[in-house]
């Protein structure tokens, strides 16, 4: 072990078993490879399910939005798939990570438990309208500041969570940060800058 | 090759820092003064990539959508065991919106894959959105012809346990740090042992001990479970093929994608711009990467391959567990005379289960010997998990270092100073004990109450790692722009951001006016982030680019200014002559004069300098304090002090972030994370994130950092990682401390209310 640091590793090493473990497909087959039932165009063969498919608006960051969705579409899909919209991310798809934390009217709901359909006339924010007008929200600001993101993937949900705390308790306790994220599960650890992130954010609002 | 002698840092916070002499390519610049005195590096710049990810605009792999795309999803096993006799998907083809199927396959001369555990991928289908997929998936039969099976490591090391694999394996490393030797025996389930390099007599330093005490260890399975789950998109063209990927090592993906596809590498480019988390598991092409490369090439169309949580959870990867029995030796004096450790561990139907070389490293002590085995369990493979088997390996030590001190009388700290030889944990101890107050640790089991409070502490180890094969490509262009491009990925960790800080502090810029392109192999090679290589590696060939950058643009500079090209310098945007000052020209202006519209250098990772280190590893001390409820079980981490070396930092906010991210995982590893397999039927019963418990923000404690700077003078940055060391002392550092608090040691991890609470009945 000593020395390990006099051999540098060598070159690339990669993960695969030569012969056995699931996580490889080496020399793997096609079952036939052509193409299957099917017509070529994606909007057609869209169109063949479609009877379920229903058209509805959603007043979504301000904009009212045309959406052609099946009711089994979750807000978060809806979103993510149908508008564009990737900043809410989906993780669980159940409701116990809270990345994809949106607005509803204002109160945070998790999109993935949360059909498009029952959104009604209801306004939805998402992290992608939380700027106003080119300027980025104070959380936002403190999460760079702060360094609260590492890769990234929980950041849009967090911020929709502390975010939505500032605006109802203009002075939260770190106790109260923690509760407004208690959701919010992010792998890469960044708790202690969001919550640092989101008091400092509160101080600067005021 | 042509060598200069330059002058450089060497020594640790709080000791004077040194000045020591080194022979260096005469490519390559003068060495850096400590961090105090530079202007980007050691600073804690702002990552370059924040704005896109708290706006929401970072775009990961799984949220892109490609023109005709498809979406692929797998069918996956639904026993641990079995042999397929037939798979029926003509009832899944015929459903429309269907495009391709693709069988996986793992035995060169089966049709149909081996069914080692339950969750296996088997099929991959290729449909015009997920729902489609999906329902397709549900049409395909499979016949399985079920066999016995075993996922208790301690059964499948019994003489009448199933088998997994019937013949000898091998696996590779990855490029996740994890050791795996090769040519090791398999008898049953059981493979090894890794010997790892012996030294000494066992028995002799046995005898010479004062008090030799003997205990096993144990460590759970612990899932990766990044946010963003494993998986692909490719893009099959006739030209070529484009793979967005959710990837730890652009070229890892690379290579093995051409290899399986016999194409050439220049054929198959690598993009990965924004990655939601890998933590090891995410080197290589993986499952679903080869499944969505054979539906793209099979409907010519882009496939997207991402793993579902449950899949990603069960398949994609996880820390094997372990049972570690240890013996030492130790004198009344607090010497060690021998270490003797032997392990068990499975990383299901993959290898690499040993507790790594922490206990043959670390510490002082003549004679050791380490065995350590894998066990074949049906049960999904493990992979790279942060520190791969220190992480393990140092939840025993440290624990046993502990039992040690206690059992000759001596506190644990004053037993590392005697055993320890690294200057860089003794200086970690120092002012890591100063921030905890540790003199305030009271004897075990002091508080009276139902609520008792502990401390406890544990050192860490970890490799310098560096890999020459890594390349940078700098260039200048005529407005005085500069551009930073590499094939290495930021995976959170904030690559991106410290190149441009390196090449920034080069010329006397600022940060963010430098554009940095990377996660593409369209750009120069550079390994995968594992090991807590990349800092080491990349580093040194950005400033190395930089500089001769800079010497390109001096030659023609001189050439203007009639000066020798040596004279020259560049400081605050001007550059000018050492021997004439009024012989000067603004950097933009000396840009502008380019008689080519650009200045590119291209430089590689060098050799280490020769010259020693203050010490071979990367060493860490953390402190935890803790209370345990003795009526519930229940134990709350109030605070960790962690102290950690990484070689010179480059940015201290992003390195503070990483060891946020080590602790947190540390303690999740300590008390709640358990992947849990159904003994009866092989299945995984807490896939789920609600199920499979871990840190949310109602526990995070205090974290205070005390970040050492440590000066090697071993290249032009003198940088190392910090990823790894991050995460491997803290779960022992809490049961170190869970032992003071209630007096009743809990060797295996996590450390549920239900284990303190049958400790606490004991007494
Ligand atoms: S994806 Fe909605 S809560 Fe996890
Ligand atoms: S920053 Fe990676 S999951 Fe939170």
């Amino acid at each position: 072990m000593e020395d390990k640091h006099i051999t540098p590793k060598s070159g690339i090493t990669r993960r695969g078993f030569i012969k056995g473990a699931g996580l490889t497909t080496v020399g793997s087959v096609a079952l036939q490879s052509g193409v299957f039932a099917g017509t070529e165009k994606t909007e057609e063969v869209k169109k063949d399910l479609g009877p379920d498919a229903v058209n509805i608006t959603m007043n979504v960051n301000g904009k009212i939005r045309k959406l052609n969705i099946e009711p089994r579409a979750t807000l978060a899909k809806a979103l993510r798939e149908d508008l564009q919209l990737t900043g809410t991310k989906i993780v669980c798809d159940r409701g116990s990570c809270s990345a994809c934390t949106v607005w509803i009217d204002n109160t945070p709901v998790n999109a993935c438990m949360t059909f498009a359909m029952d959104v009604g006339d209801k306004e939805v924010t998402t992290i992608e309208g939380l700027a106003k007008n080119g300027k980025l929200h104070p959380i936002q600001q403190a999460f760079i500041d702060h360094d609260a993101s590492q890769c990234g993937y929980c950041t849009p949900g967090m911020i929709m969570s502390t975010a939505h705390l500032l605006s109802r308790n203009p002075n939260p306790t770190i106790e109260e940060v923690k509760h407004a994220t208690r959701g919010n599960y992010c792998r890469c650890g960044t708790y202690p800058h969001v919550f640092e992130a989101t008091l400092s954010a509160a101080k600067k609002m005021k | 090759m042509d060598t200069k002698k330059i002058k450089m840092p060497y020594g640790i916070t709080g000791e004077k820092i040194q000045e020591v002499e080194r022979e260096v390519p005469i490519t390559e610049p003068d060495g850096w003064p400590v961090n105090a005195q530079l202007k980007q590096v050691g600073k804690s710049i702002k990552r370059l990539d924040a704005e896109a990810k708290v706006t929401g605009a970072a775009r990961y792999t799984s949220d892109m959508q490609l023109p005709g795309m498809l979406i692929g999803r797998a069918l996956i096993a639904t026993y641990p065991s079995a042999n397929i006799k037939g798979i029926d998907t003509s009832a899944a083809e015929k459903l429309p919106g269907v495009y391709g199927i693709h069988i996986m396959k793992n035995e060169d001369d089966r049709e149909y894959p081996i069914i080692r555990y339950a969750g296996q991928p088997i099929v991959a289908v290729a449909a015009i959105n997920e729902d489609i997929a999906e329902e397709a998936i549900d049409l395909i039969k499979v016949a399985y012809e079920r066999k016995n099976f075993v996922v208790d490591i301690e059964k499948a090391m019994t003489p009448e346990s199933p088998i997994v694999y019937e013949a000898a394996v091998e696996q590779e490393e990855s490029e996740g740090g994890e050791e795996i030797a090769e040519g090791l025996k398999l008898e049953g389930n059981v493979r090894g042992p890794n010997q790892g390099q012996p030294r000494g007599e066992l028995e002799a330093g046995f005898a010479a001990a004062d008090v030799v005490l003997e205990q096993t260890y144990r460590t759970q399975v612990q899932t990766h479970n990044a946010l963003e789950s494993h998986g692909m998109i490719v893009d099959w063209r006739p030209d070529g093929v484009t793979i967005y990927a959710s990837t730890q090592g652009t070229q890892g993906v690379r290579d093995e994608f051409a290899d399986l596809f016999d194409l050439p590498r220049s054929k198959v480019r690598v993009i990965v711009e924004y990655m939601g988390g890998g933590f090891g598991a995410k080197h290589g092409l993986g499952t679903y990467g080869g499944a969505a490369g054979h539906l793209s090439k099979m409907t010519g169309r882009p496939v997207k391959m991402m793993a579902s949580r449950k899949e990603e959870q069960i398949s994609q990867g996880n820390r094997p567990n372990s049972i570690q029995r240890l013996k030492v030796g130790v004198t009344k004096k607090g010497d060690l005379t021998a270490i003797e450790q032997e392990s068990y561990g499975t990383a299901g139907v993959g290898l690499g289960a040993g507790v790594g070389g922490v206990a043959q490293g670390m510490y002082t002590c003549p004679n050791f010997r380490t065995r350590q085995y894998d066990v074949f369990t049906h049960a999904g493979p493990g992979a790279a998990w942060r520190a791969p088997g220190a992480v393990q390996g140092i939840f025993g030590l440290e624990q046993m270092m502990d039992e040690l001190a206690e059992a000759i009388d001596m506190d644990p700290m004053a037993l590392r100073e005697k055993i320890d030889p690294s200057r860089i944990r003794k200086a970690a101890r120092k002012m890591g004990a100063e921030r905890f107050d540790w003199s305030r640790r009271k004897p075990k089991a002091s508080d009276t109450g139902p609520i008792k409070k502990g401390i406890g502490m544990a050192q860490s180890s970890w490799w310098r790692i560096h890999n020459l094969n890594a390349t940078v490509e700098v260039k200048l262009l005529r407005d005085g722009a500069l551009e930073v491009r590499s094939g290495v990925q930021d995976i959170g960790t904030g690559t991106k951001t410290i190149l441009a800080q390196i090449v920034a502090e080069e010329f006397g810029l600022q940060t963010e006016d430098v554009m940095v392109r990377i996660g593409d192999t369209l750009f120069p090679d550079a390994p995968g982030s594992g090991g807590s290589q990349v800092t080491a590696s990349i580093t040194p060939a950005a400033r190395n680019a930089a500089y001769q950058v800079k010497m390109k643009l001096f030659d023609q500079v001189a050439k203007i200014l009639e000066v020798d090209a040596s004279t020259l310098k560049l400081e605050n945007g001007m550059i000018f002559s050492t021997k004439d000052s009024s012989k000067k020209i603004s950097f933009q202006e000396a840009s502008k004069k380019l008689p080519v519209s650009q200045i590119t250098a291209t430089e590689s990772r060098t050799p280490e300098y020769k010259g020693d280190y203050l010490h071979w590893d990367l060493g860490s001390v953390q402190f935890a304090e803790l209370s345990v409820d003795t009526e519930t079980g229940h134990i709350h981490i109030d605070k960790i002090v962690a102290a950690h070396s990484c070689g010179r930092p480059i940015n201290v906010r992003q390195v503070e972030s990483q060891i946020n991210g080590g602790v947190i995982q540390g303690i999740s590893y300590a008390l709640y994370e358990d992947r849990i397999l159904d003994r009866n039927t092989g299945h995984m019963v807490n896939h789920t994130l609600d199920t499979y418990k871990a840190t949310y923000a109602a526990d995070i404690p205090e974290i205070d950092i005390v970040l050492l700077e440590d000066y090697n003078a071993k290249s032009s940055t003198d940088a190392y990682g910090i990823g790894e060391p991050a995460n491997i002392a803290t779960a022992a550092a809490i049961a170190n401390a869970v032992y003071n608090a209630i007096g009743v040691r809990i060797r295996e991890i996590p450390i549920t209310p239900d284990k303190v609470l049958k400790a606490l009945n004991q007494v």
